[in-house]
Parts: C-alpha cells; sequence; structure tokens
C-alpha cells in the first residue's frame, strides 16, 4: 500500500503543477465513494494533497485503480482521458490529408460539373479552346500567304478544310494561331477586371462611410462612362503596341466599376453576419477578415463574375479588332474578319463569306462555352447541390479506404 | 430631393472627369495628339509659317492654347467646352458640334428602339417561359436565349447585311434615310428612315432580348415560390391582377438595374453597328475620326457620347428611385 501512495503523493502534486488534469479524473471515480465527499470540494491542483491523505487512509478500490493508472506513466486506459485531450483514433498521414483535400476541393465540383450537361458542354467547349491554344500552333502549319488557291470555300477539299483567304492562306491555320494570344487577351482583362472589381467593393462595403463615398463616387464616374468608345479613344491616344495582355486590360479599363458595385451591396449585407461579428469581436484585423470571412462567401459570384468578363472581353475585342481601331501584333479572329470585309467584301460577295463565318463562328461557339460554364459555375457554389454530391463522395470513399471522415469533412464544408 | 440633387451632381462630375480627362489626353501625352497636329500644321503650312501661328492653329482646332500657362490652358479647354465649342474637325474642316451635333439624335433613336425592343419582347417572353416551366417552349426558348445571349451584336449585324442587305436587296445597307426625301413628318421619310434604321435595330435588340428573357424567367420562378404569392392566391385574386401586379413587377424591379448597365453596352455597341451599316451616328464619326487621326473630332465625339449616356444612366436611375422605395438610402453609416 505504502509504495502506490508514495507515488499517489508525488504524481498529482507534478500533475498540478503541470496543470494536467487527467488526474482530476480519476481523483472523481475515488470521489464517489461516500466519505470523501467533503474532502473534494475543489476540482483543481490545489485541493489535490488534502485528498491524496484521505484516498490513503480509506485504501478504497477505486484509490488503487487511480493510483495504478498513474504508476503506469504514459499508457492510460482510454476511458479515463478528458474529452479534450482525445485524440482522434486514427491519425491521418499527409498522403491522404492530400486526398482528401483534392476529393473536397477538386473532385466533388468536378462531380457536379459533369453531372449537369451545360456545365460539361461548357467544360468541354473551354478546353477544346485550350488545348486550341496550347497545342494546336504545333500540330497546325503556320499560315502564310499562297498555302492554297485564292479563296477556296468552306469543306471543299481536305488540304483547307475552313477555306483560303483572298491570299491563298489557311483559315484554319489562321484561327489556330489566333487562339493563344486571344487567351491571354481574355485572361488578363477578366483578371483584371475582377481583381480590382473584387479589391474596390469589398474594401468599400466593409469600411462603409467615407471610404465607401470615395471609393463609391469615383466607381460610378467610372461605370457612367461608356467602355468601348473609351478604348478605343484610349488606343488611339495612347499608341500602345499590340501586346494582348495590355489590350485585354484596355478592353476591361472600366468594366471593374460594375462589379465593384455588385460585390460591395452584397458585402454589405455580409458584413453584419454573425460569424464576421464574432471575428471582429476576437480582434482579427480587417484584411484577414476580408480575406477568410468576406471573400470565400462571393466566390461563387466572382468566379461567375470571371467567366462573364471573359465573354466580354471576346466580344469587345474581335468588334474593335474588326473595325480595324486597336493595334496587333500577331492575326487575331477580329482582324481576319476585318481583312473579310475589307478586302474581300464578304457581306456582299458569297465567294469570300467563310471567310467571315469561320471566326464568327468560333466566338459564338466559345462564348456558348462561357456562359453555360458560367451557370454551371453557379451550380457547384450552390449549398443544395453542393451537399447532395458530397454524400456521393462519401459513400465512394467507403470503398477504396477507411478514411469515412473524409466524407464528412466534405459534407460539413458542403453544408455551409 | 436631396436625392435627385445628389445624383444629378453625380452626373456632372462624370462629365467633368471625362473632359478633364480628354484634356490630359490631347495635351499631356509625349508622342500624342498635340505634336501629330503640330507636325501637321508644319506639314501644311510649309516653312514660312511660324510657331505663332502654328500654335493658333493648334488652339482653334483643339481649344488649347498651347503658348499659355498649363492651368490656363485647362481653364480656357474646359470654358470652351461648357459653351460648347468643342473645336475644329480637321477632317471635315468645320467645327466638331456641327459634324456630330446633327448624328447625336440618330444614334440614340437606334440605342433607345433596340434597348426598348430587347427589353419589352425578352421580359414577355421570359414571363411566359416562367409560367410555362419545363414546357417543350420553354426548353427551346432557353436555348436560344442562350445562344443569342452568346452571340456579339456585330455578327448578326454582318449576317444581316450580307443576306438581308446585299444577297436579298431588302433593307438599305448605309445612310439614315433615302437620299432623295428631304427630313420632314411626312409618311415617305418616316418610312425610310424605319427602313433604314430597322438592320441596326435589329441586330442590337436581337442579341439584347435572349439575356433579359433569361433573367426575367429566373426572377419570376423565384418570385412564383415566394409566400406572399401563395397568399395572393389564397385571396382568390384574378390571375390576371396576381401576374402583373405581383409577379411581374417583382421579377423586373431587380432587372432595372441591369438596364443600367444594359445602356452602357448599347452604346458600345452602338459604334461597332453604326461601322457595319454606314449609318452616320456618333459612333460612325469616332471610328472615322480615328482612321483619319483626326483628333479634335474624336475627342468631341467621346464627350458627347458620354454625355448622351450619362443622360440616359441618371433617368434610369432617378425613375428607379421612385418605381422601388427601398433603393434610397442606402449604407452611409461608417461602420467598422
Amino acid at each position: 500500500m505504502s509504495p502506490i501512495r508514495d507515488d499517489d503523493g508525488e504524481d498529482p502534486t507534478f500533475d498540478a503543477i503541470a496543470g494536467n488534469d487527467d488526474a482530476i479524473d480519476a481523483d472523481e471515480v475515488v470521489g464517489t465513494d461516500d466519505e470523501s465527499g467533503p474532502a473534494r470540494p475543489a476540482v483543481s491542483g490545489h485541493g489535490r494533497k488534502g485528498r491524496v491523505a484521505a484516498d490513503g487512509g480509506e485504501g478504497s478500490e477505486g484509490a488503487r485503480a487511480s493510483s495504478e493508472l498513474r504508476s503506469d506513466g504514459g499508457t492510460r486506459s482510454k476511458g479515463n482521458v478528458s474529452e479534450f485531450e482525445q485524440m482522434a483514433d486514427v491519425s491521418l498521414t499527409k498522403g491522404e490529408r492530400r486526398r482528401q483535400w483534392a476529393d473536397e476541393k477538386l473532385l466533388a465540383p468536378g462531380r457536379i460539373v459533369w453531372s449537369d450537361w451545360r456545365a460539361r458542354f461548357g467544360l468541354l467547349v473551354v478546353t477544346f479552346y485550350l488545348l486550341m491554344g496550347i497545342v494546336g500552333p504545333k500540330l497546325v502549319e503556320a499560315p502564310s500567304p499562297n498555302q492554297g488557291d485564292y479563296l477556296i470555300g468552306a469543306f471543299r477539299t481536305l488540304d483547307h478544310p475552313f477555306g483560303t483567304t483572298a491570299s491563298g492562306t489557311d483559315i484554319l491555320s489562321q484561327t489556330v494561331y489566333a487562339t493563344p494570344s486571344m487567351l491571354i487577351m481574355i485572361t488578363s482583362g477578366a483578371v483584371f477586371t475582377v481583381v480590382l472589381g473584387t479589391a474596390t467593393g469589398t474594401l468599400a462595403g466593409y469600411k462603409g462611410g467615407r471610404v465607401d463615398s470615395v471609393l463609391m463616387t469615383i466607381t460610378d464616374v467610372m461605370m457612367t462612362i461608356p467602355g468601348l468608345p473609351l478604348t478605343i479613344v484610349l488606343a488611339a491616344a495612347l499608341q500602345i503596341d499590340g501586346n494582348p495582355a495590355v489590350i485585354g486590360i484596355l478592353i476591361t479599363i472600366n468594366a471593374w466599376a460594375g462589379l465593384a458595385r455588385a460585390i460591395r451591396s452584397q458585402v454589405l449585407t455580409l458584413r453584419d453576419a454573425e460569424y464576421v461579428e464574432a471575428s471582429r469581436i476576437m480582434g482579427i484585423g480587417t484584411p484577414k477578415i476580408i480575406g477568410s470571412d468576406i471573400i470565400p462567401n462571393l466566390m461563387p459570384y466572382i468566379t461567375m463574375n470571371f467567366v462573364r468578363q471573359a465573354r466580354a472581353v471576346i466580344f469587345g475585342s474581335v468588334g474593335l479588332y474588326f473595325l480595324g481601331v486597336l493595334p496587333y501584333n500577331s492575326v487575331n479572329w477580329g482582324v481576319m474578319m476585318n481583312a473579310a470585309v475589307n478586302r474581300a467584301g464578304a457581306t456582299s460577295s458569297a465567294a469570300a463569306f467563310h471567310w467571315l463565318l469561320v471566326p464568327m463562328l468560333t466566338i459564338i461557339v466559345l462564348a456558348l462555352g462561357l456562359t453555360l460554364l458560367a451557370q454551371g459555375a453557379d451550380r457547384v457554389f450552390n449549398p443544395r447541390v453542393r451537399a447532395r454530391h458530397a454524400k456521393s463522395v462519401e459513400g465512394g470513399d467507403e470503398d477504396d479506404e477507411e478514411g469515412g471522415s473524409g466524407g464528412t469533412t466534405t459534407a460539413a464544408t458542403g453544408g455551409i | 430631393m436631396s436625392y435627385v440633387l445628389k445624383r444629378i451632381g453625380q452626373s456632372i462630375l462624370t462629365v467633368f472627369v471625362v473632359v478633364s480627362a480628354s484634356f490630359g489626353l490631347v495635351r499631356l501625352l509625349p508622342g500624342g495628339p498635340l505634336d501629330y497636329l503640330r507636325a501637321q500644321a508644319i506639314q501644311q503650312g510649309g516653312s514660312d509659317m511660324t510657331m505663332a501661328e502654328i500654335n493658333q492653329r493648334i488652339a482653334a482646332q483643339t481649344n488649347i492654347a498651347v503658348d499659355e500657362p498649363i492651368y490656363v490652358q485647362y481653364v480656357e479647354y474646359m470654358a470652351a467646352i461648357v459653351q460648347g465649342d468643342f473645336g475644329q474637325s480637321i477632317w471635315y474642316e468645320q467645327p466638331v458640334t456641327s459634324v456630330i451635333g446633327p448624328a447625336i439624335p440618330w444614334t440614340v433613336f437606334l440605342t433607345a428602339s433596340a434597348l426598348f425592343l430587347a427589353f419589352t419582347v425578352g421580359v414577355s417572353l421570359g414571363a411566359i417561359m416562367a409560367y410555362k416551366e419545363g414546357s417543350r417552349f420553354d426548353v427551346t426558348s432557353t436555348g436560344i436565349g442562350l445562344v443569342l445571349n452568346s452571340t456579339p451584336g456585330y455578327v448578326v449585324g454582318l449576317l444581316l447585311v450580307a443576306f438581308l442587305g446585299y444577297r436579298y436587296e431588302l433593307f438599305p445597307t448605309g445612310g439614315r434615310y433615302a437620299s432623295e426625301l428631304s427630313p420632314g413628318f411626312n409618311v415617305p421619310f418616316l418610312a425610310s428612315v424605319l427602313q433604314h434604321g430597322a438592320m441596326p435595330i435589329a441586330s442590337m435588340a436581337v442579341v439584347g432580348f435572349g439575356g433579359w428573357a433569361l433573367s426575367m424567367r429566373g426572377n419570376s420562378i423565384r418570385v412564383l415560390g415566394e409566400d406572399y404569392l401563395r397568399v395572393a392566391r389564397l385571396r382568390g385574386l384574378s390571375t390576371r391582377r396576381i401576374a402583373l401586379r405581383y409577379v411581374a413587377r417583382n421579377a423586373i424591379l431587380p432587372m432595372y438595374t441591369g438596364l443600367m448597365i444594359a445602356i452602357g453596352t448599347v452604346f458600345g455597341g452602338a459604334v461597332i453597328i453604326e461601322n457595319i451599316f454606314a449609318y452616320p451616328g456618333v459612333g460612325f464619326y469616332l471610328i472615322q475620326a480615328i482612321n483619319a487621326r483626326d483628333y479634335p473630332l474624336m475627342m468631341g465625339g467621346f464627350i458627347l457620347i458620354t454625355v448622351a449616356m450619362v443622360i440616359g444612366i441618371t433617368i434610369a436611375d432617378l425613375t428607379y428611385g421612385i418605381l422601388d422605395p427601398r433603393a434610397k438610402g442606402g449604407a452611409s453609416r461608417e461602420s467598422y
């Protein structure tokens, strides 16, 4: 008995100093015995010493059980561990975590997109254009004059499936070689708009007051300036070169204003939400709150606008290139249309009409793909659709690995 | 009332900013318009032209007196614009206002008709689609709406010109009205105006109404599921009243802000459309000015397009406040 008690005497002290609360559980088990009742008023480390003596005096079964626990040191039985310190039975390795993350962030949205025909079509179209821009120029011969006869119609020969221009250039190869610069233009324009619009909108909406009124006055002024005429005038006055990234920004030069307005009004409703208020009370800084509480909630809207803006860049740039008022350093769809109309009179003569039609269809199909993708993106972020698909993810998980918790995580995230 | 004043003040501020920016673009850019105009003057006037004469010529063209200090230049430029003096067009060799002034009503005619047509047709179609949700009509219209929504206006314009204009010769391919007619309120003239305007208006309206129809459809479906609509039905209100007062009104209101953005899109699109149909509106002259490097005409055209659009948006914004009382106010309080 005495060696046990010695151990007993030392251990709680140590535990109390270390702030380890495990001992409390064991003592409480003892405390359920009748006599020790008055001796355990406080469940804190300080009340420990006196109680230990009392326990020792009783020599009850409970005391033995508890002391056995302590003498063992590290290996405590599971039932007695405080729930605050309880560890998961299985810890996840890095690989598993990565797989879970991929499942949650990539596969689940992917399944949702794939389940909807519109989004599937949009995704296929956009992927096709991306491939056309990246791989296409390596597969297709570069456009040059006199590749074939002049003005061969579309679908007449296999050598020139889309026909040739008035100078004998293959239209298919022109279309393909125009894709990379168009993609750069679209991306830069859309990124510019979304970043600037989101930054302005969230800041104005969240800060309110003077910041809001100053930013919104600027926004309103920018919004009421007609976009395409502004682009035309700037391109004429600034004498810029034809870098597609710069042109993309130039075309969306004031498109961010509309987005900023819309985002601001969404932030106005979000900034009073309970969880944002909680973050504020905890003393988290404004940039962090905007970054981790506000922006994630706006992601669906931002994504939709990214796609919408991409479409606007295509329409605007092709239109202005068609008018011949933008500088360029490589062929693109608008330049093709311009050449078709001005050099071959494609609107008035049937012989050259295919020259005009091919780039027009190229634009329409890409725009349609982007529109449908935007609708699909809406579904990805729709919590109800997401939750439904998260469940199917969980079911899939149980088959191949033990990580049932992976599915739960997804479901939890999806449910928000 | 204060809201109206504030809104008008904002519109004036917009115009002020645009005019100032136009001064900056013409005056301050190195190697920009002013240098070009000077070089042109030297080239045309020959070597016997003195510097003062060149400056005088530039001042007549752009309202910028180069030999004055820059703030004087700015004040004089702004004062001239306020008085309606946009300088002298180099290409047409007459005041910018007399080139572009007559073109403004025509551009407004095109854009306003196109916007009105697209909006009314789109909204009615969208409402019908919502009522027949899931039917074959709905599915087909949604598909058509999506395709039209993904088509730029100038593509439709080019197709119309190629087929209805040149191939079947149903509509004229250029001009505001037949050249042998004199303007006036008589039937042949108005008919000619409509005939010339039909294709440009159609190409802007056709691509617009798909978008309106789709958003009207979505809004109506949302409204149809609202509780207050069930209450209205339980009250035994007539279907007609429910459709117009309850569904239509609540579904259209959120689209009204879209109308303001659409005004901008239509004005921008008109620049391209007018050039396809050789329709002498403001956008047509804007592009002509750029091709001829006629900077005074270009800036004048741009400022006037902006003014027209600002007026349109201000009207839309002010009437929205009347239609939807919730729009007033806003979150002006200082928060965090």
